[in-house]
């Protein structure tokens, strides 16, 4: 394959955060702005000629016998740390990478244009494009890695440019801690990764370099992924507290992943990090970066499938995290939030879903890599629609200038292409035919139900949450109570110009079009096509759960009325609760301010200070002490000091004397 | 003798001493003339010096070291004036190169006394320059004596805060490192014969002949590592470090962090590993734990300073403790690792002293409760240091990030618990660095203007640009290309691993 | 020993020992100075008859007394300007007022 293409892919975004970057300043804003976006079309043009090359040309680099492969582009040294562990930067194409190279480009351009109009007042715009495009380099980069170091390399990439995103207002304290608590939060996750990467790379390279594992490096996906039995055995059964090493290594790094995706107890920088600007949370923090902990799984499924312990792992921490989250998602008062407890839920649904799936046949069960298809296939129609909703509260939050639904309502007769879309936005995540959430969620219900019932049961309440939450706030913003001030005019509020609006059409257009795709043509854990078919009880099951949490929700919501205040009073413990997230800041901040800060830290300043650095102060002292009591000798007085030099030479006289004796 | 362009890097700088005596004492345009052009003539020796090591590498020279030289200096003691690089003195001389340079240019309105300034930095980088290209050990330590006094001078007169206290602490510290140290070559020096020949200076010939008795390596391997251990910051002899880098100016900041501790990490290995192996495989768990501890706690220490200069200071006990934690590893990873963490820490700090001296010159304060926003009112500063930090912080694209993760991959080559333990305590510095260069930052140069008065400040003037520019375009080359870097040192690792290997 | 060289010896050591006690217990500069010359003397005195009595042969006891008086000579004239100078700056020549000079 021509290697011109996937070139291209990495160096348009990252030539285009250089010249933003450097030359963006002296730019006027126009002129950025509409660099900015031709390069990202020019992207999104490369991205998907290259996914569809994939995907389409038949060559049999790609597909053998309808068997679709991995195929490394080019893969070349970076780093030699030795000969086996050597650090490549590479181009990877197989399925899952295509498929995130059309998310990734469609959503970057979307918010490229989207932002045009949103940030157009905003002082430092070139800087914010020079930051999109960096996030773009880096997320492309992260989903083309051939190998797990260069996976890494770009996963604190993203997470720089998270970092720099986040906190774009940076006059702003609140967007300022924001965003350091994205990045050391999600630094501390990656400390685990790369302890994860320490082990399993230091057990692969200790392997021969001509036995079964190659002589490739230890890091590369291909190789660990085409022997993981291998790597299994190159472990030589080493354990460590009950679990084969492998089995820590891979939650180690699946630790990394729990960072970026938000999973529990790692989740508390993404509902912060709604303090950057909209467009930037319907990008990362809803559609690209946040689901790269799934991709991470998704790339090393093979792997994680040898050490099932691993898997249930992540089963576990993502139903607990989704259900969390859509209870939290129940109580917020900013949309943003909402939306972004929501984001949490729904990766960890996909979570959930990769963890129910197995690369072996299974028992009793029709089609044990349904979970992996469907996982990725969320990924793909949530990307899609969560980008929608993100943008949707972007243009909300422009008419209204606040984030809190209590400032909306009614909005539907002032906005009505922002409502429509966001409407669409809503159906497509409550799971509601024919928009395409219902499609993956189905098939992600479908493939829990078959690993086991609780499983599947506990996913369908969640899925029912996440219908009555996002109703809840669609009613509460378009219906409940027309906020009085909209009937002055200079706060009438109205849809949002051409860019902003171009977007959400077309997003909502294919939320409402991608179910129908035959996602299992596509992706799957093993390249081997898969037909979709609906079961029909769990469908049944999931529409109506979702009709009845709609239900519910329109009862509440859809007119002014006491009754959520009347819930709200009867369970006042747990609305709290909820509505603080289950103080899960309140416990970080104890942990890091008060204990890590306040009390490691300090105490070693002081102890660096007083203790160390007195010992060294109290040499001197001493020394001083000594001089000071003996300068008196040199008292100025030449007799005196003639009568001790005498004393002295008649002493010496005296030893001289006795030793000759 | 003045054929060998190693020469050339001590005699240039006693040639800028000299133009600098002949400058009238205010005549700035004279003096910077001199410091500008030596610098200049320094930078291109150094940079052409690599490629012409390079050169001969690749054309099949494997000579341990090359360029070499010797020359009697003092016959009796067998003391030589014997220089010669191998692929790591050369990427030293080459970082020392560019922070003169840098550190030329940001001190560009020193004052008073400006020239006595300038002449005393030419003597520091005659000492520096003619520690890197020895090899032998007495005319070694001559050196780093030349470099460590003139720092005495440099701090109390030109310093700010408690300037006579901190140059009378570093120095005194520092001097008592050097006590140790003088031991520990004697000591090498007087077994370096075993077999009744002449007593030699030389390291390559006492390595050659391994000379040194197993016995007597524990002693000395303790005296010159603790000797080279001061200076490089080591966990519980680093206290010189917070005040003196507090109180020095900033360009001898950026010397001296960014090239004198180095000389502390490259006398560890290439005197204390290279001629003791036996010593180093058998008490390096020692230095491990203390070195460990310097990790952790200097990067525990940095998140509660106030005052910018402590935060690089301890932050530069955490980096520096790297270096030697990785050298103790005693293989040829790490230890790749611990020469990339030296050059990358050299002008990560380089450049952040720089900078701190540039915000100082402006606000006349360190202290980061008193400032904010900075990036609302100097910009060019204020990215400068976001990109410091996060060459700190080991953000991939930067130098630090190829240093940790070379150090990290090779330290975890060893598999037994202990020195699994430390690694990854080690690890966790990572973290640790981010909350405390994520706080400066933070409060430093995002958020909002603290102090209104700062408003009327202007922004980096074209010699402060040219300076951090520099060290930048530095640290992203070596983040970006790292390799060719990587195998000049693993390369020049190997006759010290092989020895490390036979001594066990 | 011989006695008749121990005819000499005791002489020059009262004398040193005069001049050490004088030097010590006097406040007087010129005291100490004259005290000084005893000691210097019984010095001299001691090589003339060390030289004479031992090393007949040789003549460096001799030379060396010789000198030594020119020194003492010149040291003298020295001690004298030192003391004429102390005098004009303190208005007296006692030894206890030229006490500045210590830490």
């Amino acid at each position: 394959m021509d290697i011109t293409l996937p070139i291209l892919i990495l160096a348009i975004p990252f030539a285009m955060f250089l010249i933003l970057g450097i030359g963006g300043v002296k730019m006027p804003r126009k002129l950025a702005g509409s660099i900015g976006i031709l390069a990202n079309g020019a992207l999104l043009a490369c991205c998907y000629t290259v996914a569809f090359t994939y995907f389409f040309s038949g060559d049999p680099l790609f597909i053998i016998d309808g068997v679709r492969q991995q195929y490394q582009v080019f893969d070349v040294t970076w780093l030699a740390f030795t000969d086996r562990l050597v650090v490549n930067i590479g181009f990877l194409l197989d399925p899952i990478c295509a498929m995130m190279l059309v998310v990734i480009s469609t959503i970057s351009f979307m918010v490229h244009l989207y932002s045009w109009g949103y940030m157009e007042h905003e002082p430092g715009f070139q800087r914010y494009y020079a930051f999109l495009a960096l996030f773009t380099f880096s997320m492309l980069g992260l989903v083309v890695a051939t190998n797990i170091f260069q996976m890494y390399i770009f996963w604190e990439l993203v997470g720089v440019s998270s970092f720099l995103l986040i906190g774009f207002f940076y006059k702003l304290p609140s967007a300022v801690s924001a965003s350091k608590k994205a990045f050391i939060v999600t630094r501390f996750a990656d400390l685990f990764m790369l302890i994860g990467i320490l082990v399993l790379s230091y057990y692969v390279a200790q392997t021969p370099a001509d036995g079964p594992l190659g002589g490739a490096s230890a890091f590369n996906f291909l190789m660990l992924n085409s022997h993981p039995t291998n790597v299994l055995a190159s472990t030589l059964g080493a354990t460590f507290m009950g679990g084969s090493v492998l089995t820590w290594a891979m939650i180690l790094i699946f630790v990394g992943g729990m960072g970026k995706s938000a999973m529990l107890p790692l989740h508390i920088w993404l509902p912060d990090a709604m303090e950057g600007p909209t467009p930037v949370s319907a990008l990362i923090h809803a559609a690209t970066m946040v689901v790269a902990g799934v991709y991470l799984v998704a790339r090393f499924f093979p792997m994680y499938c040898i050490v099932p312990d691993s898997l249930t792992f992540i089963t576990v921490v993502g139903a607990i995290t989704a259900f969390y989250a859509a209870v939290v998602a129940c109580a917020q008062i900013d949309i943003k939030r909402v939306l972004a407890f929501s984001t949490i839920s729904q990766i960890a649904f996909m979570m959930v879903s990769l963890g129910c799936a197995y690369d072996q046949p299974i028992e009793g069960v029709h089609y044990s890599g349904l979970g992996y298809m469907a996982g990725m296939f969320h990924l793909f129609t949530h990307a899609m629609f969560k980008a929608l909703l993100f943008l949707g509260a972007g243009a909300l939050i422009h008419a209204v200038h606040s984030n809190d639904y209590t400032k909306m309502g009614g909005l539907r007769k002032y906005m009505p292409i922002t409502h429509w879309t966001f409407l669409i936005g809503c159906l497509a995540i409550a799971g509601i035919p024919p928009f395409s959430g219902f499609f993956s969620k189905d098939e992600m219900l479908t493939a829990m139900y078959n690993r086991d019932i609780i499983w599947g049961v506990w996913m369908t309440i969640v899925a029912g949450l996440t219908a009555f939450y996002m109703f809840r706030i669609y009613y509460l913003i378009f219906w409940w109570e027309e906020n009085p001030e909209y009937k002055h005019d200079g706060h009438k509020p109205h849809d949002a110009p051409w860019q902003m609006s171009l977007p959400l059409i077309i997003l909502a257009a294919v939320s409402c079009v991608a179910g129908f795709i035959p996602f299992g043509e596509f992706v799957t854990f093993n390249g081997e096509p898969y037909h979709i078919h609906l079961e029909g009880w769990v469908a049944g099951t999931s529409i109506t759960v979702a009709v009845l949490a709609i239900a519910l929700a329109t009862v509440m919501y859809a007119k002014k009325n006491p009754l959520p205040s009347k819930m709200r009073q009867a369970m006042p413990g747990l609305w709290m609760a909820a509505h603080k997230r289950f103080y899960w800041d309140e416990i970080y901040m104890f942990v890091t301010h008060k204990i890590i800060f306040g009390g490691i830290c300090r105490a070693i300043a002081w102890f660096d200070r007083h203790i160390i650095d007195g010992t060294m102060d109290a040499l001197a002292a001493v020394t001083n002490f000594c001089s000071v009591k003996i300068k008196s000798f040199q008292s100025g007085n030449v007799q005196a000091y003639v009568a001790w030099y005498l004393l002295g030479a008649l002493l010496l006289g005296a030893i001289t004397w006795i030793c000759l004796l | 003798m003045f054929s060998n362009i190693l020469i050339w890097f001590v005699i240039v700088p006693v040639i800028m001493m000299a133009g600098l005596a002949l400058c009238g004492n205010d005549n700035m345009k004279a003096i910077r003339g001199v410091m500008v052009t030596g610098s200049t003539a320094l930078l291109a020796m150094a940079i052409y010096l690599v490629v012409a090591f390079l050169e001969m590498r690749s054309a099949g020279n494997t000579d341990e070291m090359l360029f070499t030289g010797s020359w009697i200096w003092y016959a009796p003691l067998n003391i030589h004036l014997a220089v010669g690089v191998d692929g790591i003195s050369v990427l030293m001389l080459l970082l020392s190169a560019v922070i003169v340079f840098a550190g030329t240019f940001a001190s560009w309105k020193i004052s008073p006394l400006p020239k006595n300034f300038f002449l005393w930095f030419a003597l520091l980088s005659t000492g520096v320059f003619g520690f890197f290209i020895s090899i032998d050990m007495f005319t070694m330590f001559m050196f780093y004596e030349v470099a460590l006094i003139p720092m005495y001078l440099l701090i109390g007169v030109w310093g700010t805060g408690r300037k006579e206290y901190s140059a009378m602490k570093l120095t005194l510290m520092l001097m008592g490192g050097s006590a140790f140290l003088m031991l520990g070559l004697l000591g090498i020096y007087w077994h370096s014969a075993p077999e009744g020949g002449t007593l030699t200076w030389n390291i390559l010939e006492i390595s050659h002949n391994a000379a040194v008795d197993p016995s007597w390596q524990r002693l000395l391997f303790c005296f010159t590592f603790v000797g080279f251990g001061v200076l490089g910051a080591m966990f519980p002899f680093h206290t010189w470090s917070p005040d003196g880098h507090a109180c020095a100016p900033t360009a001898v900041s950026m010397l001296h962090a960014g090239v004198l501790m180095k000389l502390g990490g490259y006398g560890c290995f290439r005197i204390a590993i290279f001629l003791l192996p036996q010593a180093a495989n058998e008490l390096a768990w020692i230095f491990i734990i203390l070195t460990g501890i310097s990790v952790v706690y200097g990067a525990f220490s940095a998140c509660v300073q106030t005052d910018l200069k402590y935060i690089n200071a301890y932050s530069s006990v955490s980096h520096c403790g790297m270096v030697l934690f990785a050298i103790l590893m005693l293989n040829t990873t790490a230890m790749t690792g611990a020469i990339l963490q030296m050059l990358s820490h050299g002008l990560m700090t380089a450049l952040f002293f720089a900078l701190i001296g540039m915000i100082y010159g402006r606000t006349h304060t360190r202290d980061i409760r008193q400032m904010g926003g900075l990036m609302q009112i100097m910009p060019y500063l204020g990215v400068c240091y976001m990109i410091a930090g996060f060459a700190s912080l080991g953000l991939p694209g930067l130098s630090g990030f190829v240093a940790e993760m070379t150090i990290f991959f090779g330290a975890f080559q060893d598999a037994d618990l202990f020195h699994r333990i430390f690694v990854i305590a080690a690890t966790t510095s990572i973290v640790i660095t981010a909350v405390y260069i994520l706080r400066v930052v933070g409060k430093l140069v995002l958020g909002p203007v603290v102090d209104e008065h700062h408003r009327q400040l202007t922004d980096a003037s074209w010699w402060e640009r040219f300076s951090t520019v520099t060290l930048i375009v530095c640290l992203a080359g070596i983040g970006f290309f790292p390799n060719w870097i990587n195998e000049t040192i693993q390369q020049s690792f190997e006759p010290i691993v092989n020895v490390l290997n036979q001594a066990i | 020993m011989d006695l008749e060289m121990l005819w000499y010896l005791v002489p020059s050591v009262i004398m040193f020992c005069a001049g050490v006690f004088g030097f010590i217990t006097r406040k007087n500069t010129i005291a100490l100075l004259l005290s000084l010359e005893l000691m210097l003397n019984a010095a001299d005195l001691n090589f003339v008859v060390f030289n004479r009595y031992l090393f007949p042969g040789s003549m460096e006891g001799m030379v060396f007394t010789l000198f030594a008086i020119a020194i003492a000579a010149a040291e003298t004239a020295i001690a004298i300007a030192i003391i004429i100078n102390i005098y004009r700056a303190v208005g007296n020549s006692d030894i206890t007022s030229a006490q500045k000079m210590k830490f």
